[in-house]
């Protein structure tokens, strides 16, 4: 599948439900006020989309909901074709298997290897190490990381653990990818890389949505934006960019 | 690629923090081991002297004025030897029953004219039973009085002292159990709040809630068996000291006599076993339920 990542609906064949879609989504923390609101858009099926804003604007709370750690006080949410409040919760570690996520603060796991980490999903979902360990160090390699397989995060750089995060979210080909800042502490040089490795994946028929304050960064390519304001979208990635 | 081959464990390593964890569980399982080991003694100690009480009677005459009790007691000795059911009967003069009575008595020589019961020990046939009251029946005209005891009195006596003990014993090892769980639940929820990145990282890459839960079931089942083995083993040397140090102290605590053969071996194991299954249980109720209640 090859898609331009600047058509947001030329992935999005009429059989192909979309890969995200919220319909009039509301979310509090708590008891506490609404972070987000009326938040209505759709990333098909294949597509590749920034969200940005200022700090506190609400991105990390939106993908939250999207790879379903928060519910939504009110709206529907609906992930691959299906009403996520409609799914049962025996179903949901399948559904969090067809997401990666890359979070804002990485979440690796202290006490195990860069490759252990990165491996993670795959072990998870049951494969046995002899079956991924040559795709997780080719991974690491084309992440810089070939040289820390064996190291544990806390003697990481936080470039080299944003980069370990990014390797975890992708190892496992996700039909999702959600990615939080992934490239806040690496230089332009080597956010360039990771950007191309996240279009790579893309291309490979990936849905992607990349929350980023880096305005270069998310002109660079062209892709529709996501703009949230205090918990609003003011711009829901349809107007051309 | 000096990557090693095998994966690390998902939970790190607890040695330190598991230690006290270890010492409780293991004096828990010490105890009901003990109270466990007790209960089977009572049960095989009642069990020996119920035997000996049911195949014997014993029979006393009470000396009539003027008579022979002497004589009298060998005459209902061959009588009652008669009975369908009895094995032997035989007559114990005067002398015999003296000497039991010197304890009470002393030794100095009884006036003659003291009424001293004869006894007649009755050994039961253990085929054919006894009609209940056929001694009595038997002897009922004789010019002397008939006391029958048969020993049921103390045989139900005992009997219920040992399964007195026995129920005390499980009620005991039942409640130490019941602690133990409770401990291993709220070390459980202590550990999973230690390691909630853990589980929240593989919560988030779609393990389901039982991949994290047999996490830390597996390594409470380890803690728990060896605790059991500990405690288990402990019992086991106090027990077996206990039991050789004079009968007398083994029996006072009810300690059966063992041999340390297999069958010590095999308790150890099972206490292990049991211990190690009771922690894995607890462990999991308690993680589960914690996850359930955060992740819904
Ligand atoms: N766990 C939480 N509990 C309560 N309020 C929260 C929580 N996380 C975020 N918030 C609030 O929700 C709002 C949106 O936060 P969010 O983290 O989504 O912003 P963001 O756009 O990702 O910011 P940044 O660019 O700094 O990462 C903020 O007002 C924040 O204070
Ligand atoms: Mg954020």
């Amino acid at each position: 599948m090859t898609t331009d990542p600047r058509d947001p609906d030329a992935a999005s064949p009429q059989s192909a439900p979309a890969a995200v879609r919220f319909d009039g989504v509301g979310m509090r923390y708590g008891r506490g006020p609404e972070v987000l609101s009326d938040l209505s858009f759709e990333l098909p099926s294949g597509s590749f989309h920034f969200l940005t804003g200022p700090s506190g604007a609400g991105k990390t709370s939106l993908l939250k909901l999207i790879y379903l750690a928060q519910r939504p006080s009110r709206g529907l949410i609906s992930m691959f074709g299906r009403d996520s409040a409609l799914i049962p919760r025996e179903s949901l570690p399948d559904l969090r298997r067809r997401i990666g996520v890359v979070f804002q603060d990485f979440r690796l796991l202290q006490h195990l290897t860069v490759f252990d980490n990165v491996a993670l999903p795959l072990r998870v979902a049951g494969q046995a190490r002899a079956s991924y360990a040559d795709d997780v160090i080719d991974l690491l390699k084309w992440v810089g990381l070939g040289d820390r397989i064996d190291a544990l995060p806390p003697t990481l750089s936080g470039g080299e653990q944003q980069r370990a995060a990014i390797a975890r979210a992708v190892i496992s080909k996700p039909e999702l990818l959600i990615a939080d800042e992934p490239t806040g502490n690496v230089d332009p040089e080597m956010a360039n890389r990771l950007l191309r490795l996240l279009v790579e994946l893309n291309r490979l028929g990936t849905t992607v949505l990349i929350a980023s304050h880096d305005i270069g960064l998310v002109r660079s390519l062209g892709a529709p934006v996501l703009e949230l304001a205090d918990g609003k979208l003011i711009d829901d990635g349809r107007r051309a960019a | 690629m000096s990557q090693k081959s095998r994966s690390g464990d998902l939970l790190p390593p607890d040695r330190g923090r598991d230690r006290p964890l270890l010492a409780v569980a293991a004096i828990l399982v010490f105890l009901a081991s003990l109270a466990g080991i007790g209960a089977a003694g009572a049960w095989q100690a009642a069990e020996g002297w119920t035997a000996q009480l049911t195949d014997q009677i014993t029979v006393q005459i009470l000396p009539g004025t003027g008579r022979d009790a002497d004589a009298d007691a060998e005459a209902a000795a061959i009588e009652i030897a008669r009975l369908p059911g009895v094995a032997s009967a035989e007559a114990r003069g005067r002398a015999q029953s003296e000497r039991l009575l010197e304890p009470w008595l002393g030794t100095g020589v009884l006036p003659d004219d003291l009424p001293v019961p004869r006894l007649i020990a009755v050994r039961l046939d253990s085929e054919t039973p006894l009609a209940p009251g056929a001694v009595e029946a038997l002897l009922g005209d004789a010019p002397y009085e008939v006391v029958v005891d048969d020993h049921d009195r103390w045989e139900r006596a005992v009997t219920r002292a040992a399964a007195a003990v026995r129920y005390f014993g499980l009620g005991v090892v039942a409640l130490l159990t019941l602690a133990a769980a409770a401990v291993v639940a709220f070390a459980a929820r202590a550990s999973l709040a230690a390691r909630w990145d853990v589980a929240e990282a593989l919560h988030l890459v779609g393990a389901p809630d039982s991949y994290i839960t047999r996490l830390f079931q597996e390594r409470f089942f380890m803690l728990g068996m060896n605790a059991g083995l500990i405690g288990a083993v402990l019992a086991g040397v106090v027990g077996y000291g206990l039991s050789i140090l004079g009968g007398s102290a083994g029996a006072v605590f009810f300690l059966p006599r063992f041999e340390f053969g297999w069958l010590g071996l095999g308790i150890v194991a099972g206490a292990a076993l049991v211990s190690g299954l009771v922690s894995a249980i607890s462990a999991r109720l308690a993680v589960s339920n914690v996850l359930k209640a955060r992740w819904t």
